[in-house]
């Protein structure tokens, strides 16, 4: 078994509702997977079940293996040494994805600091703080000097989420999920998110799990893509076939109405 | 947002944070006055607590700057004490408070369903009683009435009412996405109560226990006023109102003075609580 995550007949439920079902599918090790799906479709549920952080009141059954370990089922103890080490996730909303009384240096060093202790490289204050300035570089932070002090509240947006994505890297993880990464911010800052997540996991070696229900947006980064619907796969397949050629009904509606929406934007409508 | 709305927005925090300001040093002032008589009362009184150093009943004057009461003790030398004791008192309750209702609010927080609801429903009929009422239970269960056993009192009777606000406060926390980050990227459970559930409550659990601490020096007072306080030779604002009961239309300033002593600590308190939160959160009005 190669890949990376591994998830085979995931069902999720809650004692009167079934939210996922029948959820197969697999991410080799640096592959970027896209998963697409309208609101409510399950797609972060299912993020949430590769990373063991259901909420109390939801059933997992079936099997996610991630990085060799079964998820499901797994004691807190074992998860928290998977979560960071194997896994890391960048939310939809960076800003309270992201602690209002903390300074952004900080957020970023506890990650660091455990990947540090965790490789038995040197945790010195100096060690941890150089590592900091080196991710907040890596995610091309403008002035990250000044903004290592700096609150969520008192930088941008799109600045937001970069340091949410430096936190994601400070783990090294070797699967990184992003939830809906841009969803939350304006075109132009989307557009630099998308080539900065792309650009760091292939840099970096990293597989990629992007959600998200812009089919554009998934087209860009994803190499092969999954389609959610009611908490089940419509349809699956390489992107470019998916979102040129689609087979099931329901995929063809999401992208002719997206073409119907962009042609509208361009005055063509 | 438009230039235009953000402009307003600066504009009322601008006028919110100088209304803060205000209310900050005039609670600040308040306070401070009080602890500096408290402080002092330690090194140098006017007289001797328990010596009878005038005529009964004398009214303010330069030789008895607050009168004297009924033995012709000073009352200046006893509100200089009874701010120690109502200091010490109001200090000690939200300490052991705050230890018992943070621990139990912490683990109501995070523990299983059963045992949260358990809790919660404990925290909300301690907070039935009184919290005087449970000060006098716990009075009476010692059999003596002394300082330590007023300050433990008060701080059991105030922490259901910290546990309930730790929980809540807790639980709103966990809710939030930056906890579901932390927990993604592998930090552990004490990590994160440390660096983020700790700090995020902090600011209205500080002021809570502000409201609390004022809470206190009332009950204090009132303990003392029942006879259940710490014994003499202390003083105590609430023993000074109760002496002063009988000669309040012939002497009224022996219960006028320790009733201002005792309003400006509990207003002062909370003023300055208030002015405190806002300037301490960052999230407010940045620099």
């Amino acid at each position: 078994m190669s890949d990376l995550l591994t998830v085979r007949d995931l069902r999720l439920s809650t004692p009167d509702k079934v939210l996922v079902q029948d959820l197969s599918f697999s991410i080799a090790a640096g592959e970027r997977f896209g998963l697409i799906g309208e609101s409510g479709s399950g797609k972060s549920l299912t993020s949430l079940a590769v990373t063991g952080l259901l909420a109390p009141g939801l059933r997992a059954e079936g099997s996610v293996e991630l990085a060799g370990t079964q998820v499901i089922g797994a004691p807190e103890r074992r998860l928290v040494g998977l979560r960071g080490n194997a896994v890391a996730t960048v939310f939809q909303e960076p800003l309270t994805a992201l602690d209002p009384l903390m300074p952004l240096g900080r957020q970023i060093a506890g990650p660091v600091r455990r990947r540090l202790k965790r490789e038995g490289a040197e945790t010195s204050g100096a060690a941890v703080r150089a590592e900091v300035m080196a991710l907040l570089e890596q995610v091309r932070m403008p002035d990250p000097a000044r903004l290592i002090g700096a609150y969520p509240h008192e930088v941008s947006g799109g600045q937001r989420q970069r340091v949410a994505i430096a936190m994601a890297l400070a783990c090294r993880p070797r699967l990184l999920i992003a939830d809906e990464p841009t969803t939350a911010l304006d075109v132009t800052t989307q557009a630099e998110i998308v080539r900065l997540i792309t650009s760091l996991v292939d840099e970096l070696g990293i597989a990629l799990l992007f959600i998200s229900h812009d089919l554009a947006v998934v087209g860009q980064v994803a190499e092969r893509v999954m389609v959610m619907r009611h908490g089940r796969a419509v349809e699956s397949g390489p992107a470019l076939q998916v979102l040129t050629q689609p087979q099931d009904d329901y995929t063809r509606n999401l992208v002719a109405a997206a073409r119907r929406f962009d042609a509208a934007l361009e005055g063509q409508g | 947002m438009s230039a235009e709305q953000t402009d307003n927005l600066t504009e009322t925090s601008g006028r919110r944070r100088s209304r803060g300001n205000a209310t900050y040093w005039l609670g600040l002032l308040l306070v401070g006055v009080i602890v500096l008589a408290g402080l002092i009362s330690f090194v140098w009184t006017p007289y001797a607590l328990s010596d009878m150093v005038g005529g009964r009943l004398e009214a303010p004057s330069l030789q008895h700057w607050a009168g004297t009461d009924r033995l012709g003790r000073d009352l200046f030398t006893q509100l200089m004490i009874g701010a120690r004791i109502a200091l010490i008192v109001g200090c000690g309750a939200v300490v052991i408070g705050a230890a018992i209702g943070v621990t139990t609010g912490l683990l109501a927080a995070f523990a299983t369903r059963f045992l949260d609801d358990a809790l919660a429903a404990v925290f909300d009929i301690l907070i039935a009683f009184p919290t005087l009422l449970i000060a006098m239970l716990v009075v009476a269960a010692r059999e003596e009435a002394s300082l330590g056993t007023a300050i433990l009192a008060l701080g059991i009777g105030l922490s259901p009412i910290v546990g309930r606000i730790t929980r809540i406060l807790t639980k709103q926390v966990l809710g939030q996405d930056y906890i579901t980050a932390a927990r993604v990227s592998g930090t552990s459970w004490g990590a994160i109560v440390f660096w983020h559930i700790l700090p995020n409550i902090a600011p209205f659990l500080g002021v809570n226990l502000a409201l609390q601490f004022g809470l206190a020096v009332m009950a204090e007072a009132s303990l003392s006023y029942l006879g259940l306080g710490a014994p003499p030779p202390n003083a105590s604002w609430g023993r000074m109102l109760q002496e002063a009961q009988g000669t309040v239309y012939t002497a009224p300033w022996g219960a006028i003075l320790p009733g201002l002593a005792l309003f400006a600590l509990v207003i002062g308190i909370n003023l300055l609580a208030d002015g405190l939160r806002d300037r301490f959160d960052p999230t407010k009005g940045a620099a």
